[in-house]
């Protein structure tokens, strides 16, 4: 399965990476935005993604929305410091699969994953 | 700033330090900002509209962040672009975590990130802006609330 990073932090997309290669995903890509990310969703068409919601040029709610125009098939994760109720609730709405608050763990993270991935891993 | 809403700011602090590391960071007593600025290596501001309007800024030492830095990516090498990075994530994991408090329509900007000293932080700080010190393993930071 193809995988995205998306996070505008490099400390967390590198942290990410780090935490999920036992998962043996295939890494298309990481972006640092919501418009480089669509870009990458576009041409790579992954799988998963896990989907920042604070971020420059285009936030992950609106990147959300229009990766599940695209492919509603797509497993999105958003990891966000957002941690009200309504957040996650509209990330949910809008076609996430899961919600993980930061700050996180590696087991947080990689419960997350397996969830996500169901019985497909 | 209401007293729950400081309280709100320590416990996140601390509830970060401790969910990552695993070793408890000490609050200090909280007082008012004077005219002088106390800033360490690197700086990360926010800055809040919506509900409340202001900024809040974390400020913390090279070595504080490399340690810290090393609980996320063990012991991977983290150069001074990494350390700017994790500044502005750390001020947005604490004001980001704050919406618990606050509600959906705090907004939080993407961080600004200064490294050194900086004369004052006035830009976006609503008066009084409250410092929070804080103290993990032999470091010293410090958290600044400006919010009307």
């Amino acid at each position: 399965m193809k995988l995205l990073i998306v996070d505008d932090s490099n400390i967390m997309r590198r942290a990410i990476e780090k935490y999920v290669k036992d998962f043996k995903l295939d890494l298309i890509g990481t972006a640092g935005d919501g418009e480089q990310a669509l870009a990458l969703f576009k041409t790579h068409s992954p799988d998963v993604v896990t989907l920042d919601i604070t971020m420059p040029k285009l936030d992950g709610i609106s990147c959300l929305k229009e990766m599940m125009k695209i492919n509603p098939r797509c497993r999105v994760l958003i990891i966000s410091a957002l941690k009200d109720p309504a957040t996650s609730l509209s990330a949910l709405k809008y076609g996430a699969k899961g919600f993980l608050p930061k700050p996180f763990t590696e087991l947080q993270l990689k419960e997350e994953i397996l969830e996500l991935l169901g019985d497909t891993k | 700033m209401k007293e729950e809403e400081i309280k709100g700011f320590i416990h996140t602090v601390t509830s970060y330090f401790n969910q990552i590391t695993e070793i408890p960071a000490i609050m200090g007593l909280p007082y008012i900002k004077d005219n002088k600025t106390v800033t360490y290596d690197f700086t990360g501001v926010i800055g809040i509209s919506g509900n409340r309007k202001g900024a809040v800024y974390f400020t913390a030492s090279k070595q504080l962040l490399l340690d810290f830095g090393h609980f996320i990516l063990g012991d991977d090498q983290l150069d001074d672009d990494a350390l700017y990075d994790l500044i502005g994530e750390m001020v947005n994991t604490i004001t980001g975590n704050m919406r618990e408090l606050f509600g959906s329509t705090f907004t939080i900007s993407v961080p600004i990130i200064m490294k050194g000293t900086i004369e004052d932080i006035v830009i976006q700080l609503k008066p009084p802006v409250f410092i929070i010190p804080i103290k993990w393993k032999e470091h010293t930071c410090h958290l600044g609330i400006g919010l009307e």
